[in-house]
């Protein structure tokens, strides 16, 4: 059998790289086979343009962004890093220069937008918009989503945000994308699957007994619960506690920190001051 | 002939960068390097709890957050008050996250960012994105030492994860950790973490020594022209750091072009802005007084780096000036190192100055830093604090400067009311990667340029491998343009 080859396009726009070196922290599979073998059998993805990856600079890395659009249109998987500024028409981010002029990532994620099969927003600042949309959001960022449907552009988003979102997120989600369709992700009101964003931080936290006894931490370092030190773990929709980071060797709150509710579209205006306890009445959110 | 090169994106750097330059006779006599590190942290950090600054500031780059981390850190603590109360736990336990993220980002430079321009990986993997397309041409290494070192590429992205794995053990996560916070650190040092962080470290000290040291020597001697490419300033400079009990790890030191050692005050520091896009009005000034106003539409600047100086000149950061400036202050590890390298190709100290000694002293840094943790691991006392109490005072000012992978970083803060007056961060890129000063003094990378020979300008392997030798991190260095999508000025080098 044939091997089916997925172009994939990643766009970084204004971000940290965070997201991408996450994904280099992936185990299984690793990054390795992530951009040399079939990820599932039959199925491969192709890494057709990565700012930090590819081999190639300067105008022939542009024109495969362009040959991709045109000959692979509606076939190609298009990943966005980062937030989108939409101020000035975009004036305050561009990918590099196409056609002798600046090609703004507000531009490229528009038109790589419209002709993707599907676009994987990876992170808060692609989802929500995240640190850079943070107040005063001087750049006017965006996410993806609010992005497409400002202009409307049909191709389906999936959000995986996070800060950083965790490989597993982007590596599990393309599993499912290549073992039985996009169509088979089940997705929340903010378009996150719930195979990875569908419980609380708090029904999994290892110091959920603390909480529940009433032992709680009074300052960094303490044991208990971390409620009163500002965690945000009971309003947190993310498998950080079961899946952990790094190859399972930690987490925000296994390490003593508060949870910073990174995933969430309110981060980080609506969770801050971070190691200020937000009650449970104090939520905002649609979906609570 | 005069021809202009334009490389826009540079690409297998950290953000994004645009180059261009002025090539005549085939010899570059212009070079600008336009970066745009602009997210308008500074001012969305205005009016926040001082604490936070510490979370946030990491996301300024997903690739040395923990750098960040730890220069808010210090920054706060010494807003706070807290610097001569840190115990000595949470100094050890700073620097082993901090080592961790060393280590991590200069494998990864050298395999996965600045290895494609010397090896040959597509004679091994064949015509495969994202390995082409690529600069055809100048690729030296050939047969088995070529298809050990794409071996090399693929052992490396292990071995960098294990280090992001490794850092976890203290710092929670990362890329941004936990771990690091005002006042000391988050988890404690128990006898089962020391022995498992230790023996994470031993195989990557073993990578380290027998493959990452042997590699970079092995394309150093098939491209030994590279000693004399790419020279720059030659003024060094490093705010020292690894703040541990005993002391800090890299000297503070600045370093002049005959090699003699001054003492650094931060005091000196100054940012210029004219060829950059901020108000005039803010040029000149310390970091501890200077303000971040935007100005996109000053038709002189062409970046949105300002131009940090030190006694109004131009230095260079980062593991070379690491290395020279403990070399010259008679830090015997560091000058057996470097000693034994330059024996090997029996060169002078000169050549430290070019593309191959910056690559070189990062991997000996790498060495340095790696074998200096198993010391820090055995001076944890499982039983003793971790973390001081603080409270956020009515009106402070602090200053955190460290040292990152790139070189060194600084960030200071005013609080007014408890919240976050002023918050200014320099990143060792900027000193590097910054535009023209007041004065009309290129940058250091412009300077490393300058003067280069280009063999071939529609491949142009010298530029790209003297800017991916400083390892430029330029987190979201978006270019600027005005509302019609037109350019608002000449930003990349022409």
């Amino acid at each position: 059998m044939a091997t089916k080859k997925y172009p994939v396009i990643w766009l970084q726009g204004a971000g940290c790289t965070g997201c991408s070196v996450s994904v280099l922290n992936a185990v299984s599979p690793k990054i390795q086979n992530l951009l040399l073998d079939e990820v599932v059998p039959g199925h491969q993805l192709n890494l057709m343009f990565h700012a930090t990856i590819m081999a190639g600079q300067g105008e022939p890395v542009i024109e495969v962004l362009k040959d991709t659009e045109k000959d692979r249109k509606g076939g190609y998987i298009l990943v966005v890093e980062g937030a989108i500024p939409t101020a000035e028409s975009g004036a305050y981010g561009s990918i590099g220069e196409k056609d002798g002029k600046h090609y703004t990532i507000l531009k490229s994620v528009e038109e790589l937008g419209s002709n993707a099969l599907l676009t994987l927003a990876i992170g808060t600042c692609a989802t929500f918009g995240g640190i850079p949309a943070a107040k005063p959001n001087p750049t006017g960022c965006k996410g993806v989503r609010e992005v497409f449907t400002e202009n409307g552009i049909s191709t389906p988003v999936v959000n995986l945000p996070g800060c950083p979102l965790h490989p597993e997120w982007f590596t599990g989600t393309i599993s499912v994308i290549l073992f039985s369709g996009a169509q088979a992700l089940d997705l929340d009101n903010l378009a996150r699957p719930k195979l990875f964003y569908g419980q609380l931080i708090h029904e999994n936290c290892p110091r959920r007994a603390d909480f529940d006894k009433g032992r709680f931490a009074e300052k960094l370092g303490d044991p208990g619960c971390l409620y009163k030190l500002g965690c945000k773990g009971h309003y947190t929709n993310a498998d950080c506690p079961i899946r952990q980071w790094n190859n399972g060797v930690s987490w925000c709150v296994k390490a003593g920190s508060p949870c910073l509710g990174c995933v969430e579209p309110e981060f980080p205006d609506g969770t801050s001051p971070m190691y200020e306890k937000i009650a449970f009445q104090e939520l905002t959110w649609s979906q609570k | 002939m005069v021809t202009k090169v334009k490389i826009d994106p540079i690409t297998r750097i950290e953000g994004h960068l645009a180059i261009e330059a002025v090539i005549d006779d085939g010899v570059v006599k212009e070079a600008k390097s336009a970066g745009n590190l602009f997210r308008g942290f500074e001012i969305i950090l205005q009016g926040r709890d001082p604490r936070d600054a510490n979370r946030l500031t990491q996301r300024i780059c997903g690739v040395c957050p923990a750098s960040h981390a730890t220069a808010s850190a210090l920054c706060i603590d010494d807003a706070f008050g807290l610097t001569d109360k840190i115990p000595d736990n949470s100094k050890i336990i700073r620097c082993l996250i901090l080592g961790s993220n060393f280590l991590q980002s200069h494998i990864l430079h050298f395999y996965h960012l600045a290895a494609l321009d010397y090896v040959d990986a597509v004679s091994v993997v064949g015509d495969l994105a994202p390995f082409v397309p690529r600069y055809e041409g100048d690729y030296r290494v050939t047969g088995q030492k070529n298809a050990e070192l794409v071996n090399h590429y693929v052992r490396a992205l292990d071995i960098r994860r294990k280090c992001q794995e490794m850092l976890a053990i203290f710092g929670g996560k990362m890329p941004h950790n936990v771990g690091i916070v005002p006042g000391g650190v988050t988890e404690k040092p128990t006898e089962d973490k020391i022995t498992n962080f230790l023996w994470r470290l031993n195989e990557i000290r073993d990578f380290i020594d027998n493959t990452y040291i042997p590699d970079v020597l092995a394309v150093a001697k098939t491209y030994d022209d590279y000693f004399a490419i790419g020279v720059g300033c030659r003024r060094l400079l490093a705010y020292g750091g690894f703040d541990l009990p005993t002391g800090k790890l890299f000297k503070a030191g600045v370093v002049s072009p005959d090699l003699k050692p001054e003492t650094f005050t931060k005091e000196n520091i100054t940012e210029d802005v004219k060829h950059s896009w901020y108000a005039d009005s803010s040029s000149g000034k310390n970091p501890a007084q200077s303000q971040t106003k935007p100005n996109p539409n000053k038709q002189r600047g062409y970046s949105f780096i300002k131009s940090p100086r030190y006694k109004d000149n131009v230095y260079e950061l980062g593991p070379l000036a690491r290395m020279v400036s403990n070399y010259v202050q008679g830090e015997t590890i560091t000058k057996e190192l470097v000693d034994l390298v330059l024996g090997e190709f029996s060169a002078g100290v000169d050549a430290l100055y070019s593309v191959l000694g910056r690559h070189a002293a990062r991997a000996l840094e790498a060495k340095f830093v790696a074998d200096a943790m198993v010391d820090w691991l055995t001076c944890l006392k499982p039983d003793e604090p971790i973390i001081v109490d603080s409270e956020t005072p009515e009106h402070a000012n602090g200053a955190g400067l460290t040292e990152a992978p790139r070189g060194s970083l600084g960030h200071w803060i005013t609080i007014k009311d408890k919240k976050i007056d002023r918050y200014q961060v320099i990143t060792p890129t900027a000193w590097n990667a910054s535009p023209k000063d007041d004065k009309g003094q290129p940058g250091a990378v412009e300077q490393a340029i300058i003067g280069t020979k280009v063999k071939d300008k529609d491949n142009p392997f010298e530029l790209v491998r003297i800017v991916r030798a400083f390892d430029p991190c330029l987190a979201c260095s978006v270019h600027l343009l005005d509302a019609k999508g037109s350019k608002l000025g000449v930003f990349r080098v022409v």
